[in-house]
């Protein structure tokens, strides 16, 4: 059965420094954990200072059901993620979870693709797991800035084949992650696209994909105050009109955006 | 055990805790969080006859202790709500109410007739002080004629308790109020957001793509309770304070300020949780003050 969201008191059990601005926060929850989709997320409380006043939101990265253990993928880009990739081992953080649609997963055997850039390659390790749990043929393209910027690839191997780029050309092919050449002659091979970074790239690696007429699914990342759905303020231009990023969301196939692909 | 029971006109409420429309969706939101019955009542968000989009994204800015939003009063109408959203409402036990807007009184008056026919309805109130939308909202809360003129307006067609929620964005609030309470409001909630604005200034961008928004979180708290405060010396009608309220502390100033409930809002995005620890933290109050029931405190100000 899919868990259903709640709001709770999780402890840290560890942190870990991935690299100058990746962190990587483990949660033990309390109780036993039920289904989390690949894409959830969770809107963490950080300090309910002056200045950082509403919770942040941050996709689930793993899920270990066995250990009732969640982490989460943090990269530094202001003051909550900085206050929360400091935070200690064995204090507790507020969190809501699981919120959010989740991608969709295949009910036969496919071979899929999955692009992820920038922070955006947080919900990409559990949606790899998942895809490849169920025997799919699961290749992961990740795209960064430089090899440093590149975490956890020996993570993503275990479930799937990897390519990357950086756009320095200090890992794998150079350029853009749409630059990559699994964009040529091989993307045909694929059924299904799964994508999750900066919209630019999103747009790009839809546009793709909408032109060989491959489904393709991404995920959304707009500012939002509540993250369950009450305060309308993530919304993004669907076919269907606004819908919430949150609860509607994060995940929208391609087909369901406005988007001038 | 202190007596939380509060009368707002023909609702009595368990406890003096509502929830800020807009900020609770319909409530059923809520029912993964606790058990919604265990507030005083909740108001469901803005509802117009005609359904609406709202205002583009970005629509939100986190500023210092407070957010800014643009939504813009975005909802399928009345007709959806009666048909598709009422009937999931009527199993909770508790007072359900309506936040009714428009850009007309024509508009105001056909969303109120609609919401009349529903029986699980305690009452409705009047939002004539919506920041975010170009015609009507906040136009008719912010001068004493159009004020009365759309709460007499909607009086003849509604039968139960009808709140008016007030602006904070005009020069004398208490003549507003007055205008309001002299047109037949049964009630008055205040404070709706304070006009707001952020700048991104490595952009030169405004932060919402409507430019300015409505401000609300404990930044505007001091405004609330100066409100409240002078709405209470100017109307004899209860009132329904809100503005900012985190905690129960906040809660306990805008009784004492003159508020006979109070709303809870933003904090409702922060703490799901947030009201039904409020209503504890109000009990204990009155518990460690030896005070018996919540009326003891309405405003009793010391002064």
């Amino acid at each position: 059965m899919q868990m259903r969201k709640s709001v709770q008191n999780l402890k840290v059990i560890a942190n870990f420094q991935l690299n100058d601005d990746h962190h990587l926060l483990q949660l033990h929850v309390p109780d036993q954990l039920e289904k989390i989709v690949p894409g959830q997320f969770a809107n963490i409380l950080v300090d309910q200072s002056q200045s950082i006043f509403l919770r942040r939101p941050f996709s689930i990265h793993t899920v270990d059901y066995q250990n009732n253990i969640i982490s989460i993928l943090i990269k530094e880009v202001g003051g909550g993620t900085r206050s929360l990739s400091h935070v200690p081992v064995d204090s507790f953080l507020n969190v809501i979870f699981p919120l959010g649609n989740g991608f969709s997963i295949p009910s036969s055997k496919e071979t899929v693709l999955l692009v992820g850039g920038g922070c955006g390659v947080a919900p990409l390790l559990h949606l790899a797991q998942v895809l490849s749990s169920e025997d799919n043929d699961v290749n992961i393209l990740l795209g960064a800035r430089s090899s440093v910027d590149l975490v956890e690839l020996e993570q993503y191997a275990i479930h799937g084949k990897v390519f990357t780029t950086t756009e320095d050309g200090s890992h794998g092919e150079k350029g853009f992650v749409t630059d990559h050449t699994i964009f040529g002659a091989k993307l045909d091979s694929f059924s299904k696209i799964y994508c999750c970074g900066p919209e630019p790239m999103m747009k790009a690696v839809a546009s793709k994909a909408k032109a060989k007429s491959i489904w393709c699914e991404v995920s959304l990342e707009n500012t939002m105050a509540c993250g369950f759905g009450v305060c309308l303020c993530c919304v993004t231009e669907t076919i269907q009109g606004h819908k919430c990023v949150c609860t509607d969301g994060p995940v929208f196939n391609i087909n369901q955006m406005k988007w001038q692909i | 055990m202190a007596d939380l029971s509060t009368i707002i006109h023909n609702i009595k409420l368990k406890n003096p805790v509502l929830t800020a429309s807009g900020t609770f969706g319909y409530g059923v939101e809520f029912d993964d969080f606790f058990n919604v019955n265990l507030l005083g009542g909740f108001i469901v968000k803005g509802t117009t006859i005609h359904p609406r989009q709202g205002n583009p994204y970005p629509r939100m800015a986190e500023t210092s202790s407070g957010m800014l939003n643009a939504v813009g009063l975005q909802n399928n109408g009345a007709h959806y709500f009666a048909t598709e959203i009422y009937p999931k409402l009527t199993k909770y036990e508790t007072n359900v109410l309506v936040n009714v807007s428009g850009s007309t009184i024509e508009e105001y008056i056909a969303c109120a007739e609609i919401i009349n026919e529903l029986d699980h309805i305690a009452g409705i109130e009047l939002n004539i002080s919506c920041p975010n939308v170009k015609e009507g909202g906040m136009a008719f809360g912010t001068s004493c004629p159009s004020a009365a003129a759309v709460v007499s307006a909607v009086k003849k067609v509604y039968n139960k308790t009808m709140i008016v929620k007030l602006s904070p964005n005009v020069t004398d609030i208490s003549e507003i109020a007055k205008a309001a309470e002299g047109a037949g409001a049964d009630s008055l909630s205040l404070i709706n957001t304070i006009l707001g604005m952020a700048i991104n200034a490595e952009t030169r961008k405004p932060l919402l793509s409507t430019i300015t928004g409505g401000l609300s979180g404990p930044a505007v708290k001091p405004i609330a309770l100066r409100m409240v405060w002078q709405v209470a010396q100017a109307v004899k009608i209860p009132i329904i304070g809100l503005g900012g309220i985190m905690n129960a502390t906040d809660a306990i100033e805008f009784f004492l300020a003159g508020a006979s409930a109070i709303q809870v809002g933003t904090a409702n995005f922060i703490d799901p949780l947030a009201t039904v620890k409020i209503i504890d933290g109000i009990d204990n109050y009155l518990n460690r003050h030896k005070i018996s029931s919540i009326s003891e405190l309405i405003g009793c100000l010391h002064l």
